[in-house]
């Protein structure tokens, strides 16, 4: 029995062979091309713009093959914002020093009176300087990573460069952290004096005392410092949003979100310190007077009555500031 | 002087990953780094192709255009390297690669990042060629001992394919008239412009 059963074995495992074999020799006559039905580079860079898969190593994020994406970054980083940056920031220096050599400094029209009025506080004042000193900061070390290599790097050399870089990197990341808080707090404690109203657009029609001589009248802030609060407010926003997503590999977007982050971040930096350099040119050489309001808190009453004559009279009304009738010098509270 | 360049048959790529094994091994490449990975596109569809994919080692580099310190630099085998003393970790070469070759040892920690990592070709860095300094940072520099790139080399298929770009480029075009069929080789356009007719 044993002998049969290996019998029907092979007669069975040699029907299957053959049955094999015929199947077989039919399929050997057309050619097969398994690319056929296959994936396709270009195709497939066509479709998304980026190929993606999966990858058995713990990094997923590496199962991104291609992103050809970075091509038109590149374009920004190394032409578009070197453009963009030096015509707002070049542009900005030249209007204030034709400003400045054909308006000159804004005079206070009736002289110091001798007599302060509080404007800012020592919070207010610390609030202020803290988030203008890290800005400075931050703007520096960004320029320097869009037009140091071009403008720099061939006047100090590799090494030095490098180190200074990295330095700058460093403070550029870790300055964020009290630029952001200042930006916050500047938000919060400003906000009430910085909701636009109708007296602005008289200011802004009467060319704000900046263009011409006259004196329009402002609340604490007039149109043209709620501008810079803005600026401060929605611009830093936006950097300190971009800048820590980019300080933050993965966290919030990928590679493109990253890129992008990067264009809204040189962006919105290089208008902010167009911004800042007009804001600091008034807040120095180009009016008599404003310095005191961030420098000691006090400004002179003369200097308030002039640009921001109902301001003074609220601070009056409250009792917080000298009438205008006496001539005693009053020390600030 | 020859051009190197990479080039992944993905008809023969079976995704075994010996090539990314090879590199770990024989530069050390610290964790979390992987110079060489193996993507797998339409995994388990009809039509599914495995690449072997690292630093392309690109004509008129991305990274090297966006580098604010300018640390890249490029051998005269057209070999894409750069300096980890120069190099600030700021992650620009990452935003521009297309193959997602620049990797930071450091995640998180405020954005330091730390030095750059990529695919060295098996060419090391800057150092002298063999130094211990040398081979702290890029590791292995095999092409200044007459050898190719490992993961390559030791390819049980002889999918990757690393070394002249016209030897390879010509051995994948006999490759696909004998076959008669080729998915491309994948990654050239975009790293060299150009692309092996077939």
């Amino acid at each position: 029995m044993a002998s049969l059963g290996r019998f029907i074995r092979l007669t069975v495992g040699a029907c299957a062979f053959l049955l094999v074999i015929a199947a077989s020799v039919p399929c050997k006559a057309q050619q097969v091309n398994p690319t056929a039905s296959s994936v396709n580079e270009q195709q497939l860079l066509q479709e998304l713009n980026r190929i993606q898969g999966r990858v058995s190593i713990p990094d997923q994020r590496s199962g991104v093959l291609e992103q050809p994406a970075g091509r038109d970054w590149r374009e920004f980083r190394n032409v578009t914002l070197r453009w963009i940056g030096g015509i707002t920031i070049i542009g900005m220096i030249a209007v204030l020093v034709i400003f400045y050599l054909t308006r000159g400094m804004v005079r206070l029209e009736s002289g110091r009176s001798g007599r302060t009025i509080v404007r800012f506080s020592a919070f207010e004042r610390f609030v202020h300087w803290m988030t203008a000193t890290c800005f400075i900061v931050l703007a520096i070390s960004g320029l320097n990573i869009t037009f140091g290599r071009p403008l720099l790097l061939p006047l100090v050399g590799f090494e030095a460069f490098s180190e200074w870089s990295q330095w700058a990197k460093y403070a550029h990341n870790y300055l964020s952290f009290p630029f952001t808080i200042g930006v916050a707090l500047i938000f919060l404690m400003w906000i009430a004096g910085n909701i636009p109203n109708k007296v602005d657009i008289d200011w802004l029609k009467r060319g704000g005392g900046i263009v011409g001589h006259d004196h329009p009248p402002a609340y604490r802030f007039n149109a043209g410092q709620k501008a810079i609060y803005w600026i401060v407010v929605i611009g830093g926003g936006a950097v300190a949003v971009t800048g820590y997503e980019l300080m933050f590999p993965f966290y919030l977007s990928g590679i493109e979100g990253m890129q992008l982050a990067q264009i809204v971040h040189s962006i919105v930096a290089v208008l902010f310190i167009a911004a800042m350099l007009g804001h600091i040119y008034i807040g120095t050489i180009g009016m008599e007077g404003a310095f005191d309001a961030m420098g000691t808190g006090d400004v002179d009453l003369n200097w308030a009555k002039e640009h921001h004559s109902l301001w003074v009279e609220e601070e009056q009304a409250k009792g917080h500031a000298p009438s205008g009738g006496t001539s005693r010098p009053v020390a600030a509270e | 002087m020859a051009r190197m360049k990479f080039l992944c048959d993905a008809d023969r790529c079976i995704e075994c990953n010996a090539c990314v094994t090879a590199c770990k091994n024989e530069h050390e490449v610290p964790w979390g780094i992987n110079r060489r990975r193996v993507v797998t596109i339409n995994d388990g569809k009809p039509g599914e192709r495995s690449v072997s994919m690292a630093c392309m080692h690109c004509t008129d580099a991305p990274c090297a255009a966006v580098c604010p310190v300018n640390c890249f630099y490029t051998t005269a085998d057209g070999v894409v390297l750069h300096s980890k003393d120069l190099c600030i970790g700021c992650g620009y070469c990452f935003y521009a690669c297309p193959f997602g070759a620049p990797q930071y040892p450091k995640v998180g920690n405020f954005g330091s990042r730390g030095k750059m990592d990529k695919c060295t070709f098996c060419a090391g860095g800057p150092e002298a060629d063999g130094s211990r300094e040398e081979y702290e940072k890029y590791g292995a520099n095999r092409l200044a001992e007459g050898k190719l790139p490992l993961c390559a080399e030791m390819c049980s298929t002889k999918s990757l394919l690393a070394g002249d770009g016209e030897i390879i480029a010509q051995i994948y075009k006999e490759r696909v008239m004998k076959r008669g069929y080729g998915s491309g080789a994948w990654g050239w356009k975009t790293a060299y412009r150009e692309t092996i007719e077939s």
